[in-house]
């Protein structure tokens, strides 16, 4: 199993592309602050968002069997699933009870982390992705690479291909309003022909038991609509507690993804067409664990908008899939270790914990904060790399010891300065792809010891 | 034990102990022309936005605009020019709607999106499936902003609501922004 400084690597090979890909995040996180300073009470938004969730936190055992009964009451079929294997199966247990093979799916992160395409391709049922950006990472065999945009790493010629072998586009073709002209006839005819639609769910209303789903493109609303049964994913973090909280969520949600004033579509489902059938699946997956865990708890708050991913100097210069994890970037890195400690604990390292990602967050998640909290916990629990671990302890021990550590600086600048090839070399990882500084003639405490007792 | 039980069980034993809700008391900007605001944003994320005296000059509008095909209101006052009654119960049989003239319950000025609910849809699917959309919506119906959206929407909900801001779209390929992604090419906007 490659790690994220190795995967990184590999995307590192293709310089002009990493630029490509690093200005457009970039400018993609230009339009989230033009949208921002549109909005005076930006600050007051985000801090009342947050302080919502740390309601909905403190309350969700209450709030969900609140939101059960009134879907219920709203004629929904309620499901609970503990894991991602217990949420693939009712998926397949109701595909199975209308005899259907083919199901049309709108956007879900959360089945994405369930792996549920392959489980039900395993069982003989086929699933059309009817985002653009997932249809397409869907017809090249990859996974997405970013929440929100997930083919942000491939370019329109690839994309061309894509279609040219699969949806019969000319050769060359990589006119995107081409391209996306033919995703559209051959997403209608998908969705005129599915009998079973999924979508995932942005937020749930405990007061309602409504639940709303956001797309720019409406393939949700297409899907949905016309299928027999419509089922929803959701995580049982994705509840709030009253419907006018939304209101605080959807103004904060598009501003943040994509500078957007809201998405095209915010579609607010409670019950059933006359003759449709809708299931909502509650699904836990290592949720209420997170929940458990202090320190990282406030990753539950997420509302997926995807911003700290295009503000992480990190995720823009080593591409989503170096993450190795369903969800990639900052946040993604605090949610995968509590999955699974010992895959991922490479990806609390893959951040220069630079504070922008918690800047940027919507509901003022401490998402650089957390990462730290994480390295800690990882090698105390022994899952890091030797030399990673020697060399943070090292640290910490000289740290501790005032005398040592003004020392151990000393002999570091001393050796910056007369054998630099001790510093500048391969073996160091700092130095590739880096010029190092020049050391410093005093170090900041000679400066604050000699300095401190002025004015 | 059930998986409810078990999540549930969980679940309460994990949460901190309770925090209270935050107000949400924002003072709205009273400054704003909220129908001039309204127009320039939708017109900015894609909509045409154009004010009209009444059903008459909809329909000119509409002939000028919109190529011959089939077209779906749910206004009587569009009798000779769209159906207003659907006999088929089927959504499929949507496919080949060309426009749609629906009414929208309010407009929200600082993003450009409007509510529509299931009340005037006549079918769910109708505004996601035509080719082109046009909402008519009073002028007196558009709101500052989503906050009051929801206090004048309160918790009104049929079965099925949406906000809905301007035509459907994507940015996938490359971030290029293209109109008529799977739902309407258009959306048209009459403030009456
Ligand atoms: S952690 Fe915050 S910034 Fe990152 S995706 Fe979640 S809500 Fe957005």
């Amino acid at each position: 199993m490659k790690d994220h400084a190795a995967l990184s690597e590999e995307f590192n090979i293709d310089e002009p592309r990493v630029n490509w890909h690093d200005e457009t995040l970039w400018l993609i996180r230009q339009k989230r602050d033009k949208a921002v300073h549109g909005i005076p009470e930006w600050e007051w938004l985000r801090e009342t968002a947050s302080q919502v969730k740390n309601n909905v936190l403190s309350n969700l055992s209450a709030y969900l069997e609140q939101f059960e009964a009134n879907a219920l009451a709203n004629g929904v079929f309620v499901h609970w699933a503990a894991d991602a294997n217990e949420h693939n199966e009712i998926i397949h247990s109701i595909l199975r009870k209308h005899q259907v093979e083919r199901m049309v799916k709108s956007k879900s992160m959360l089945t994405e982390e369930c792996h549920l395409n392959d489980y039900l391709t395993e069982n003989g049922i086929e699933v059309i992705d009817s985002d653009l950006g997932e249809r397409i990472v869907q017809l090249g065999n990859e996974h997405p690479s970013h929440i929100v945009l997930p083919c942000i790493h491939k370019k329109k010629e690839e994309i061309g291909d894509l279609f040219h072998k699969y949806l019969g586009t000319a050769a060359g073709e990589s006119d995107p309003q081409i391209l996306t002209e033919a995703a559209r006839q051959h997403l209608r005819e998908t969705f005129l022909t599915r009998k079973v639609a999924l979508t995932g769910v942005n937020f749930a209303v405990a007061e309602t038991g409504e639940f709303v789903v956001c797309t720019n493109e409406g393939n949700a609303d297409m899907g949905a609509h016309l299928a027999d049964v419509h089922i929803a994913s959701m995580g049982i973090e994705k509840i709030i507690p009253e419907r006018k909280h939304l209101g605080v969520f959807l103004r904060l949600l598009t501003r943040s993804a994509t500078g957007q004033p809201i998405t095209t579509y915010s579609s607010h489902f409670k019950s059933p067409r006359q003759g449709q059938e809708m299931h909502i699946v509650l699904v836990d997956n290592g949720r209420s664990r997170q929940l458990g865990r202090e320190n990282f708890r406030n990753s539950l708050k997420c509302i997926r908008c995807g911003s700290c991913m295009n503000t992480c100097p990190v995720y823009r210069r080593s591409g989503g899939h170096s993450y190795h994890s369903v969800i990639s970037g900052p946040i993604g890195s605090i949610l995968a270790p509590n999955l699974d400690m010992k895959e991922f604990a490479d990806l609390p390292f893959a951040s220069t914990l630079c504070g922008s990602c918690s800047n940027v967050c919507p509901v003022k998640i401490d998402i650089h904060n957390q990462l730290y909290k994480w390295r800690q916990v990882l090698v105390k629990e022994g899952y890091v790399s030797n030399t990673k671990a020697i060399s943070m302890k090292t640290m910490t021990w000289v740290i501790s010891f005032p005398a040592l550590f003004a020392f151990a600086g000393k002999t570091g600048r001393w050796a910056m300065k007369n054998l630099p090839f001790l510093v500048n070399n391969k073996l160091n990882p700092w130095y590739k792809a880096r010029e190092m500084p020049v050391p410093p003639k005093e170090s900041f405490r000679d400066w604050y010891v000699k300095n401190r007792g002025q004015k | 034990m059930s998986s409810r039980e078990k999540i549930l069980a969980l679940v309460k034993a994990n949460q901190p102990s309770l925090t209270s809700l935050p107000s949400l008391d924002i003072p709205v900007d009273v400054h704003l022309d909220l129908v001039e605001n309204f127009t320039f944003i939708a017109t900015n994320i894609g909509s045409r936005v154009m004010e009209v005296s009444g059903f008459d000059e909809i329909k000119e509008t509409i002939a000028k605009l919109f190529l011959p095909g089939r077209i779906v209101s749910s206004f009587p006052e569009l009798a000779d020019i769209a159906e207003i009654q659907l006999t088929d119960p089927d959504p499929h049989s949507l496919a080949n709607v060309n426009l749609a003239v629906l009414g929208a319950e309010l407009g929200v000025s600082e993003n450009g999106a409007l509510w529509l609910s299931e009340n005037n849809m006549m079918q769910r699917v109708l505004p996601f499936i035509c080719q082109h959309l046009a909402l008519v919506v009073n002028k007196k119906s558009i709101v500052a902003n989503m906050h009051e959206a929801y206090r004048v929407l309160g918790n009104n909900n049929p079965g099925f609501g949406a906000f809905i801001a301007g035509p459907s779209k994507t940015a996938d390929i490359e971030q290029s922004l293209v109109l008529g992604a799977h739902g309407p090419r258009s959306m048209t906007v009459f403030l009456i």
